[in-house]
């Protein structure tokens, strides 16, 4: 026993002169990441070598780079939270963790940052898990490179891939997250940008933000969610550049805005969604240069919404391009290409020389009695709705696309 | 029966209007195939045209053709044959053709253009099936109206008025009734309104099994349940089944009772 201790101190006092690297293996003299961590000084490096570790509660609260060799597992065996970072400069890197538990009063998650700054999470493969990455009232840090795969089922028992809370300048990019509750979830949390990840087939949205403001999000593809995007309660958020597809349900959509003021989306793609974009409470908007393509409905404007402005997008065989359910209208359509534009340009100047009517009177009947929608494509529906286009009754006159454009917009 | 049968369809068979109307869905088939290169994408389209037009050429066709045999038909009357054999023959004879027009006209383009291969197959089918007994269902129609209408004017006008009302009117006051009665629950009686027009209930029966049912939101989703089960699809079946019945049935009797 004595010279175990002996041993131990010995190796305790190499390392702690080095005052560098820590080892983790099974059958190293450390066998634990918790030790590893109580034993080490302040900005070391623990390596943790490939293996299984059953460990939860792992509680990091030093300046660390934590790094795993080839994916060790982290095996939280379905007790609790695995990993907490409290301290400021920590690095997390390659590591497989799985079975985080579930709870109904405390949001366990793979990995918690709490009240850090400058920490880095990067190369983490998540499985198995209830919260994956949570961030909590920390700041300037990154999130890259990990790859989040849930079971989940059920939206109350499950939680969300990565969550940011009450944090702000958190970088998130080309991270992975799919079968989660929310992919990519913000709520009180500003300045932050999230970029390149897919966030595919959750149960709920793809990426939610609450209370958040000045974001941008870019070049992320959202595929086959419950309900595509939600942009919640947001001031000037930066939509750029994303990818919206498939999210084809009953109530699903690929874009939901929601009180958002302030905000541009450019450049974005929404394919196959049942609703593109839908828009509520939300003024001051630019949409531009986006493609809204095979969508049941391109837009559907549920109300409030002023000063918002559609320029320079393609909407491609949608078979509604806008609903809109009231008379009133503050919005620009301007400059935008319509499929379904049946006008001529006899100046060949690429400017339609009628102007375009998005509303049919269909979608506003079907906005005011979704019932009719089942007398989609009925030839009594053509009729009517060539009637409005050429005396508009019901749908907003002002509401109208001076200059439609003759061929697709390239940008 | 038979012969009549085998004669009316042989008749029909030589004249042109049987290439004619042929020569329409090959070329249709052929111009949304060549257009579209989508197989799926042209089912939609064919769709909207299946529905307006197979019923409107059925009606004209069959009232059309009773009065131009008309003669011939009194000829047969005097022969020792059962009337209900001589009309329902001649009915058969003009709705065959008429199908084997629409089918052959439209199935050789897309067999051609790789519809074995394509998942579209069954929609496809779906299609051909609702267009054969569209034309069965119109034809009958038009064969009443004639046989109660002795002037030829007028019973085109009521042929017309017919597929007027089924095509277009009906939908409108099916419109208007669901925006009339927008403050109760509607599904049943939007299910119930289509499954009485044998055009609404072709067109829904196609519109949802091509993937656009997500579209239709909550009510959608309580068709998909009725239409997307066997149960639903063998109602519509028998429902569709019923309108060709019930018009057939009416030739009988007429035909029985009718003073030549």
């Amino acid at each position: 026993m004595k010279t175990v201790f002996i041993f131990l101190s010995v190796i305790f006092m190499t390392n702690s002169s080095y005052a560098l690297q820590l080892e983790v293996c099974k059958s190293c003299p450390i066998s634990t990441i918790q030790d590893a961590i109580n034993q080490a000084k302040d900005f070391d490096t623990i390596m943790v070598k490939k293996g299984t570790y059953k460990e939860h509660d792992i509680l990091v609260n030093k300046p660390l780079t934590i790094i795993g060799e080839d994916y060790p597992v982290i095996d939280g065996e379905l007790k609790g939270e695995i990993i907490t970072v409290i301290s400021d400069n920590v690095t997390v890197d390659g590591l497989f963790i799985i079975n985080v538990g579930t709870s109904y009063t405390e949001d366990y998650a793979a990995i918690r940052v709490r009240r850090s700054k400058h920490f880095e999470i990067k190369n983490l493969v998540l499985e198995k898990l209830f919260f994956g990455i949570y961030i909590e009232k920390s700041s300037y840090g990154k999130v890259f490179h990990n790859k989040i795969i849930g079971d989940a089922i059920e939206e109350y028992n499950s939680g969300n891939g990565i969550q940011l809370w009450y944090s702000h300048h958190i970088e998130i990019e080309h991270n992975y997250v799919e079968h989660v509750r929310d992919g990519i979830y913000l709520e009180f949390s500003d300045d932050c940008l999230i970029k390149n990840n897919v966030s595919a087939l959750n149960l709920r949205y793809g990426l939610h933000f609450m209370f958040s403001n000045d974001d941008i999000y870019q070049d992320n593809t959202f595929e086959n969610n419950g309900a595509g995007v939600a942009v919640m309660f947001s001031k000037k958020i930066k939509m750029l550049n994303n990818i919206f597809k498939e999210n084809w349900g009953t109530a699903s959509y690929g874009l939901l805005l929601k009180e958002i003021n302030d905000a541009e989306i450019i450049g974005n793609t929404f394919e196959e969604n049942t609703i593109g974009i839908n828009i509520e409470g939300s003024n001051r908007i630019i949409y531009k240069n986006n493609n809204f393509k095979n969508n049941g409905w391109a837009i559907k404007v549920r109300g409030a919404c002023y000063t918002n402005q559609f320029v320079e997008n393609n909407f491609l065989y949608n078979s509604f391009d806008i609903a809109y359910n009231s008379k009133v209208n503050d919005n620009v359509f301007d400059g935008n290409y319509w499929s379904n534009y049946t006008g001529y340009d006899l100046d060949k100047d690429g400017v339609g020389d009628i102007p375009y009517r998005p509303v049919k009177l269909f979608s506003y009947i079907v906005n005011r009695t979704p019932e009719t929608i089942i007398l989609l494509r009925s030839m009594f529906i053509d009729i009517i709705d060539f009637s409005e286009k050429v005396s508009p009754v019901f749908t907003p006159d002002d509401l109208l696309d001076n200059h439609p454009l003759t061929k697709k917009v390239t940008w | 029966m038979l012969k009549i049968l085998k004669y009316s369809f042989f008749d029909l068979m030589r004249s042109r209007w049987s290439y004619v109307y042929f020569a329409f869905y090959l070329l249709l088939g052929l111009v949304l195939l060549f257009l579209n290169n989508d197989l799926s994408k042209a089912v939609i389209t064919l769709m909207n045209v299946i529905i307006v037009l197979v019923p409107l050429i059925g009606t004209i066709f069959g009232v059309m053709y009773y009065y131009n045999s008309k003669e011939f038909t009194e000829l047969l009357l005097a022969q020792p044959l059962k009337r209900s054999s001589i009309f329902l023959g001649q009915y058969l004879g003009v709705a065959l053709s008429l199908s084997i027009s629409l089918v052959l006209g439209l199935g050789i383009p897309f067999v051609f253009y790789g519809l074995f291969e394509s998942s579209a197959i069954w929609d496809f089918s779906l299609l051909l099936i609702t267009g054969t007994f569209l034309t069965l269902i119109f034809t009958a129609l038009a064969f009443n109206i004639a046989l109660s209408n002795e002037n030829r004017i007028k019973g085109f006008g009521y042929a017309i008025l017919l597929w007027l009302f089924l095509a277009i009117i009906y939908d409108g006051l099916f419109l208007m009734t669901l925006i009339m009665f927008e403050d109760y629950p509607l599904d049943k009686l939007s299910l119930v309104g289509t499954m009485l027009n044998p055009i609404d209930l072709s067109r829904t029966l196609i519109l949802l099994k091509l993937d656009i049912s997500a579209l239709l939101g909550y009510t959608g989703a309580i068709f998909k349940q009725f239409f997307g089960t066997s149960f639903g699809l063998i109602v519509s079946f028998v429902m569709l089944t019923v309108w060709v019945v019930l018009p057939v049935l009416r030739i009988v009797f007429k035909s029985r009772k009718k003073d030549f």
